[in-house]
């Protein structure tokens, strides 16, 4: 015999099962509790500032406290910034769907060969600084630039300039998040079986109608998954609000770094973010009622 | 006209990949302008200086370097805690897996500004000096999420058979990890590498809240905005992006190689005539 | 080329039971494969087939019963510690690895030391020499299935598993794979224990043929013998066709039972019929009939079993011709006539009458009912079919 197979003593199958369970936990505790340490009670202790009071005397010191009323100052105090971040994030986020969607088409459809190479020009961008991504487009938007010179000569513009408006802070949302759209999109596309469409076609069914009835819908994963993933980084976005825009379209996200940074006013600072968390969770957790959690991650 | 309407989405996603590089195409060129004043915003006159300086202004590559080492420390804690969760998800079974799935997935649902707000306050509370190890405790704690999406796809992409046949053919637990199960999930891995260095590297509102007087490259260059941004900071930047560009399309390369060499004629060797039938009609 | 000379020992599955909740997929199986033997497990899928191999691989755990390979129980022990091999369904030969690695793999695990001759003797025994540094992806799917074998028996096992190795290949390929899989079982002498749900695979590649159902055999024996003597009513109409009548015995005559169906008389030979009680099911298969032209029905032997019909379905196949002929009763019969003398058939319509020789009749359990073992996707379709015709006709 070429080798000799060792006879190993037999193991019993619970002892087998319960060290596998064991193996689970150890390999998930570490990277767990790193998440519970630095995501999870962070937002704990951001709450609890939230409702610190301030220390008699002493600027931009605080004590734990249970100034619930805080939270009424800040949405007293910011309510346009946070109507403001909503808008802006909602207008980019239909805009970045109606961009969107015929690429993510196109690839996962029409692009044959060419579809992983152009999945690489799509993220391609996001490997330059997101900084400098949004400061070019000073340059391309600026007041005496082909873009806004010919739209200011067909009077499309009301203010007669683009950057320092909503429009420029808008548009700059809806660049910088479009890849997060483009790729849910096409993941969800991607995965219906053109035979679906084929089918279609052969019961009658116009291109339009198929994609009504067949691709849309079941696509729709994707447009949810796009959605939010959109959304919600614009929505706390103040990167674009600050070098594109002008004081009068600051977004909720630069309200809460002022107050971080520039006026330490800590308590007023974690009611905001924390408000602004809490409305968006609203949003995941109806995505997640639908959805279940296991296509989450 | 009616080629137009039939190539209607081709063309509509060809101007969509145009308007993604635009902003791209400004910072190159930007980079080889030599600016009237301190704003680099508009073209003035050519010149490589900024090319030829990259260093000549003070805090340009400190901050540089200094991004890269968080990028590769971070990335490095990351991706083990993400990849020992990514199996942990998918491999064995174990109670409060949906509470799990959430707190995987909600940091990448969460606004940056929430984050590092929280961090900030976390740190405040309890004293904690603010500089490189917040920074990259923090960017450690955002990266886990994407790693374990990116890995756990990848397993879950794997054959279970392959390791029964590993199993079957005398290879121990260990040595089915090591020859079978590791080599497959490696370029999953690395992939979440990749993302998550880029990530780590151009982050800018955790890092900002939680750097303290640190300054790492994302956050110059937001102190340089308001002061005029140097033009060297374009030419660093252009340089990232064309190796991460080469890095990327280097491995897009080397796949559409492997499939050329599968529709390459198969030589038939010399073999009995039954088989050699079998063999030409297979 | 012999690969071996060594002794190989008979495997035996004891009160093998294997349990998923309430689900019993194999139910407390007693089987003894003979050393070196070709052996077929051969069933519907979820007959559990499938599950007891898996189990004889190391896969998976029984609920309860013993493995052995001659004295030695394996029960126990876990996959990589058995000397036992699998060819998988599909293939599962690792994407990472070329052929050469793939085939070595065993080897390597095993910590043999120069892997080099042994892997081109084998690659030489399948005939793929000349693919040996290639990656699995750039093969066809022949070629595939035959690096799966040699993966696994590059390591002399004491028995060689194949689950359903064929499925994947069409038919022509399939059939030279058979003939190729029988010679290498005859060269190098291992166990081969072969599960597939193809009846017609079973038969020509094995010695012995195992017929499962619902976790239990219902039939074991030389392929030739299970096929011309079922012994129940889902092996009858599960390995190949069998026309069945419901009847109840009446009487004896000589050797032969007289047993009544639907009004006719039927002889049985006594040696031939599985059942003590009277209620017996009498079986022909499709090929031992002869369709004669009702005129000519006095030219039939004495002895001859009959039933007279009416051809509803004649089916040219090249080799043979199927008839289909309904009775006074309403069942529908199937006859397969060898294509003998050219151009004789009966047509659609024509009155005849069925006869074969009591030597090829056989008796089964009356209890079970006669549609045991079809496929009831079949009968299903049956339904349907007259269904449509019904409306079709009225519409």
């Amino acid at each position: 015999m070429a080798a000799v197979i060792p006879q190993a003593a037999a193991t019993k199958p619970s002892s087998v099962a319960a060290r596998k369970s064991r193996t689970g936990y150890l390999l998930l505790f570490p990277g767990i509790a790193w998440l519970g340490v630095f995501f999870a009670i962070p937002l704990v202790t951001l709450f609890a500032t939230s409702l610190q009071t301030p220390i008699e005397g002493k600027t931009g010191k605080y004590q734990p406290g249970f100034a619930v009323g805080n939270y009424a100052d800040a949405i007293a105090q910011y309510w346009p910034q946070f109507l403001r971040s909503f808008l802006y994030a909602g207008t980019a986020t239909l805009l970045a769907l109606a961009i969107a969607y015929p690429l993510a088409y196109f690839i996962a459809f029409r692009a044959g060969k060419w579809r992983s190479l152009m999945l690489v020009l799509v993220v391609a961008p996001s490997f330059a600084s997101f900084l400098l991504r949004t400061y070019a487009w000073k340059t391309i938007l600026a007041d005496d630039g082909v873009i806004t010179s010919t739209l200011n000569n067909l009077h499309l513009l009301p203010d007669g300039r683009i950057l320092n408006t909503w429009i420029a802070v808008v548009a700059g949302l809806t660049y910088n998040f479009l890849p997060f759209m483009i790729l849910p999109l096409y993941a969800a596309l991607e995965k219906i079986d053109p035979r679906f469409i084929e089918a279609a076609s052969d019961l009658y069914a116009s291109p339009v109608t198929a994609f009504r009835k067949i691709t849309w819908p079941l696509s729709l994963p994707g447009v949810v998954a796009g959605t939010l993933l959109t959304f919600i980084p614009a929505a706390g976005d103040y990167i674009n609000a600050s070098l594109l825009g002008s004081p009068k379209n600051r977004m909720i996200g630069n309200a809460i770094q002022n107050n971080f940074i520039e006026f330490r006013d800590y308590p007023m600072a974690s009611a905001l973010s924390f408000i602004l968390m809490a409305i968006i969770l609203v949003l995941v957790f109806t995505y997640i009622r639908r959805a279940g959690t296991e296509d989450l991650v | 006209m009616r080629w137009l309407r039939k190539n209607f989405i081709g063309i509509f996603a060809i101007l969509v990949l145009i308007y993604l590089f635009i902003p791209i195409a400004v910072i190159m060129v930007l980079s080889f302008n030599n600016p009237v004043g301190k704003f680099n915003l508009s073209w003035n006159e050519f010149s490589t200086d900024a090319w030829t300086g990259l260093c000549d202004v003070p805090g340009v590559c400190s901050s540089f370097v200094k991004s890269v080492e968080i990028g590769l420390m971070s990335t490095l804690f990351a991706t083990i805690l993400g990849t020992m969760i990514s199996f942990a998800l998918v491999r064995y079974r174990f109670r409060g897996r949906s509470t799990t799935n959430l707190l995987i997935f909600l940091p990448m649902a969460t606004p940056e500004v929430v984050m590092g707000a929280s961090l900030l306050a976390l740190f405040l509370n309890m004293k904690f000096p603010l500089g490189i190890l917040t920074i990259t405790v923090a960017h450690i704690m955002f990266i886990i999420s994407f790693v374990v999406v990116t890995v756990k796809a990848r397993l879950q992409g794997m054959d279970p058979r392959l390791e029964e046949a590993a199993r079957d053919l005398y290879a121990g637990p260990r040595a089915v990890f090591r020859y079978v199960t590791f080599p497959l999930v490696l370029p999953g891995i690395l992939g979440a590498a990749l993302l998550g260095f880029s990530l780590s590297f151009d982050d800018f509102i955790i890092s900002y809240f939680n750097a303290g007087t640190m300054v790492t490259f994302p956050i110059f260059i937001w102190g340089a905005a308001q002061r005029g941004i140097p033009v060297q900071v374009n030419a660093l930047a252009t340089l990232v992006f064309l190796i991460a560009l080469a890095i990327v399309l280097g491995g897009q390369f080397v796949n559409y190689r492997r499939r050329k060499k599968l529709e390459a004629p198969l030589a038939v060797p010399s073999a009995p005539p039954m088989v050699a039938d079998a063999m030409s009609r297979s | 080329m012999t690969e071996q000379n060594r002794q190989v020992e008979d495997l035996h599955l004891q009160n093998l039971t294997k349990k998923f909740g309430e689900h019993t997929a194999v139910d407390t199986l007693n089987l003894t494969i003979p050393a070196g033997s070709f052996f077929a497990l051969l069933g519907a899928s979820g007959c559990g087939k499938t599950t007891t191999l898996r189990m004889v691989a190391g896969l998976e755990d029984p609920t309860e019963g013993t493995i052995s390979i001659g004295d030695r129980d394996i029960t126990g022990t876990r996959a990589f510690e058995r000397p036992v091999n699998t060819v998988f369904q599909s293939y599962a030969l690792f994407p990472h690895l070329d052929i050469f690695e793939n085939v070595a793999f065993g080897l390597r695990r095993r910590k043999v030391k120069d892997v080099k001759p042994q892997v081109e003797r084998m690659l030489e025994l399948v005939e793929l020499g000349s693919m040996a540094r290639r990656k699995p992806t750039q093969l066809s799917g022949g070629q595939q299935q035959r690096v799966a074998v040699a993966r696994a028996l590059i390591n002399q096992p004491d028995v060689l598993l194949l689950d359903e190795p064929l499925g994947a290949l069409d038919l022509k390929l399939r059939r030279q794979m058979q003939i190729e899989l029988k010679r290498i079982q005859t060269e190098v002498g291992t166990t081969f224990v072969h599960v597939t749900h193809d009846q017609e695979e079973a038969m020509t590649m094995a010695d012995t043929v195992a017929v499962m159902n619902s976790g239990r055999i219902e039939q074991l024996g030389h392929p030739a013998d299970i096929y011309e003597l079922p012994r129940t009513v889902f092996v009858a109409n599960f390995l190949g066709q069998s026309n069945l009548f419901q009847g109840h015995k009446t009487g004896v005559s000589g050797e032969d039972y007289v047993v009544s169906a639907h009004a006719q008389n039927f002889a049985v030979p006594s040696a031939r019929t599985f059942t003590d009680g009277d209620s017996i099911i009498v079986g022909v298969r499709p090929e031992k009939m002869t369709v004669l032209d009702a005129s000519d029905a006095g030219g039939i032997p004495e002895h001859h079993n009959r039933v007279a019909g009416r051809v509803t379905d004649v089916s040219y196949m090249g080799v043979s011709t199927q008839y289909l002929v309904m009775t006074s009763w309403d069942q529908e019969l199937t006859v397969f006539e060898q294509n003998v003398v050219v151009g004789d058939r009966s047509a659609v319509g024509d009155e005849v009458v069925i006869h074969w020789s009591p030597r090829h009749t056989f008796g089964l359990n009356g209890a079970a009912g006669t549609s045991v073992g079809v496929d009831p996707d079949v009968l299903e379709l049956e339904a349907v079919n007259q269904a449509l015709a019904a409306d079709v006709v009225e519409g």
